[in-house]
C-alpha cells in the first residue's frame, strides 16, 4: 500500500520540478518562435513517460536501494566493523585499515555510474553524433572508472584528513595538460562527463558514504569533510573519458602503422 | 513488434542496475555477513527502478530529445541571437531553482555556516541564507548556459574558458572562508538534474549541427561542463560576501 500513495506523491513532486522546465519550452515555443511543437503527440506522450520513468525510478531507489546502501555505508565505516579483524579492540586506525571502505567506494561509484539515467542519457547522443565511434559502453564503462577512482580517493582523503583543494588543484592540473594531447573531439563530452556523473543515484549514496566516514572517525567534522565527495566524482571521468580517448586513438594509431602511415584523420 | 519494444528496454535497464544490484549483494551477504533486512520490499523496490528506467530511456528519445534539438533549430533559423540567450538564461536558472539536490545542499550549507559563525543561529538567517545560495547557484548555471551558447555560436575552443576557469576557481579557494569551499566544489556537481542533461546536451548539438563550421562533436558538448564550473565560482563570492 505505502508503494502506491508514495507513487502518486512522487509523481505530483516530479511533475512540480518539471512544470518550470516545461513552460520556459512552451512560452518560449508560442511567443517568440511562434510555431506548433513539431510532432506533439510523441512529445507529450515522451513527457509522460519521463515523468511516470522518473517517479517509478525514485520511489524504487528510495524505497530498496538507498536504505540499504546507506545502512552499509554507515556499518562499513563503524569502527566496531573496521577493529574486527584486529587483535586488540583499542588499536589506534590507521588509514590502512579501512580496506573495505575503499573497495566499497570503488564498487559503490562504480556501479551507480552505470545505472545514471543521465550518462544513458549524453552516451547515446555522443553515439549518435560520433557516427557510432564513441561506443556507448566505452564511454560509460570509463566514466564509471573515473567515478569509482574519484570516490575511492575522496574517502581516502576523508580517512587521513588531508585538504581537498591539493587533490584538486592537481586534478585540474592533470586536466589541463592532457587537454593539449587528446584528440580534439573528446574534450566537449570528457568535460561534460564531470558534470553529468552525480545525478539522481550516485548523490544519495556517496553522500551517505561521506558522512559516514566523517562522522566516525575522530577529529573530523561531519559539516566540512562529509561534503566533497561529489566533487571528487565529477573531476575524475574528465580525466578517465580523455584518457579514454587516448588510448583508444593509440590503438588505433598502432593497428594502422604497419600498413599505412598516414596522418591521423580524426575519426578514431 | 509490441512485445520487442516492452521486452528490449526491459533487458537493457536490467543490464545497467546488475552491477548495482551484484555490489549491494556482495557487501550484505559477504562482507556483512547480515540477510536482507525485507526483502519483499528491495524485490518491489528494484522492480519499480528497472520500469522507471525502461520509461524513462524510451521517454528520453521521444520527448527531451527532439525538444531541445528543435528549439536550437528553429532559434538557429529564425536568426534571433538575442532571444536564443535569453531563452538560454531561463532554462538553466529555470530548471536549478526548483532542483531537490540543490534545495538539499543549500540547507545542509546554511547550517554549516552558522555553526561557523558566518551568519546567525536563527532559523530565519538560516532560511535567508539558504534562499540566497539556491538563487547564486541558479544564477550562475543560467550564465553558464548563456556563455556556453555563446561559446557554440563563436566557435571558441572549450579548454581555453575551463582552464580559465580552473584558474579562477583555484585562486578563489585559498580567498574564500574555508567553510564554504567543500559546499562550492559540490555544488558544482548537484546542478545538473536527469531532465536538464539530455535536454541542454540536445540544445548544444542542436545548435552546433544547425550552424554551419560548427562541428557537433567538438563545438556541441560542453554546455554541462560550464553548469558545474560556474556554481563552484559562484558560491565562492557569496561566501565571500556574506
Amino acid at each position: 500500500m505505502s508503494f502506491i500513495t508514495e507513487i502518486v506523491f512522487v509523481i505530483f513532486a516530479t511533475i512540480k520540478d518539471v512544470l518550470p522546465i516545461i513552460l520556459i519550452i512552451f512560452g518560449f515555443q508560442f511567443v517568440i518562435i511562434k510555431k506548433p511543437v513539431t510532432n506533439l503527440k510523441q512529445v507529450a506522450i515522451g513527457m509522460v513517460y519521463v515523468i511516470l520513468g522518473l517517479s517509478f525510478f525514485l520511489v524504487g531507489l528510495e524505497k530498496a536501494l538507498f536504505p540499504l546502501g546507506k545502512l552499509m555505508a554507515q556499518q562499513l565505516t563503524a569502527p566496531e566493523f573496521i577493529r574486527s579483524g584486529m587483535e586488540t579492540m583499542n588499536a589506534v586506525l590507521d588509514w590502512s585499515d579501512y580496506t573495505w571502505v575503499y573497495i566499497f567506494a570503488a564498487a559503490i561509484g562504480f556501479s551507480t555510474t552505470i545505472a545514471e539515467p543521465s550518462l544513458i542519457a549524453v552516451s547515446i547522443k555522443a553515439n549518435e553524433v560520433s557516427g557510432g565511434s564513441i561506443g556507448m559502453w566505452g564511454l560509460r564503462i570509463s566514466v564509471a572508472i573515473g567515478v569509482a577512482v574519484g570516490i575511492t580517493l575522496g574517502s581516502f582523503r576523508i580517512v587521513t584528513g588531508t585538504p581537498i583543494h591539493y587533490y584538486m588543484i592537481i586534478g585540474y592540473i592533470i586536466v589541463v595538460i592532457q587537454t593539449f594531447y587528446a584528440p580534439k573531439m573528446i574534450i566537449g563530452l570528457a568535460y561534460d562527463s564531470g558534470g553529468v556523473t552525480t545525478s539522481t543515484v550516485t548523490v544519495p549514496l556517496v553522500a551517505a558514504l561521506g558522512l559516514g566516514l566523517a562522522s566516525t572517525i575522530p577529529g573530523r567534522s561531519t559539516l566540512i569533510d562529509g561534503f566533497g565527495l561529489i566533487a571528487f566524482a565529477s573531476l575524475f571521468p574528465i580525466i578517465s573519458v580523455m584518457l579514454y580517448a587516448q588510448l583508444s586513438e593509440f590503438m588505433a594509431n598502432r593497428k594502422k602503422k604497419p600498413t599505412y602511415d598516414d596522418r591521423d584523420t580524426g575519426e578514431g | 513488434m509490441l512485445l520487442k519494444r516492452i521486452v528490449k528496454p526491459l533487458l537493457d535497464s536490467s543490464r545497467d542496475l546488475f552491477p548495482i544490484i551484484a555490489v549491494i549483494c556482495f557487501f550484505q551477504l559477504f562482507v556483512l555477513q547480515q540477510p536482507f533486512p525485507d526483502l519483499a520490499n528491495l524485490l518491489v523496490g528494484v522492480f519499480f527502478v528497472l520500469i522507471g528506467m525502461s520509461f524513462f530511456i524510451s521517454g528520453l528519445e521521444m520527448s527531451l530529445f527532439p525538444l531541445g534539438e528543435n528549439m536550437a533549430y528553429d532559434f538557429a533559423r529564425k536568426g534571433s541571437l538575442f532571444w536564443l540567450l535569453v531563452f538560454a538564461f531561463f532554462l538553466g536558472f529555470g530548471t536549478t531553482v526548483a532542483e531537490p539536490a540543490l534545495i538539499a545542499v543549500a540547507s545542509e550549507a546554511a547550517i554549516v555556516a552558522a555553526d561557523g559563525g558566518m551568519i546567525l543561529n536563527t532559523d530565519d538567517a538560516k532560511a535567508s541564507y539558504a534562499y540566497g545560495l539556491r538563487m547564486t547557484v541558479a544564477l550562475s548555471v543560467g550564465f553558464a548556459i548563456l556563455i556556453g551558447v555563446i561559446r557554440i555560436l563563436k566557435g571558441w575552443p572549450i579548454h581555453y574558458l575551463i582552464a580559465g576557469g580552473y584558474v579562477g576557481v583555484v585562486i578563489m579557494t585559498f580567498i574564500a572562508p574555508k567553510e564554504i569551499i567543500g559546499i562550492a566544489y559540490d555544488s558544482g556537481g548537484v546542478t545538473t538534474s536527469t531532465i536538464t542533461v539530455p535536454l541542454v546536451t540536445a540544445l548544444g548539438i542542436g545548435l552546433a549541427s544547425s550552424i554551419s563550421g560548427r562541428n557537433p562533436m567538438i563545438d556541441g558538448f560542453g554546455l554541462i561542463a560550464f553548469a558545474s564550473l560556474t556554481p563552484i565560482m559562484f558560491v565562492m563570492v557569496y561566501g565571500m560576501i556574506i
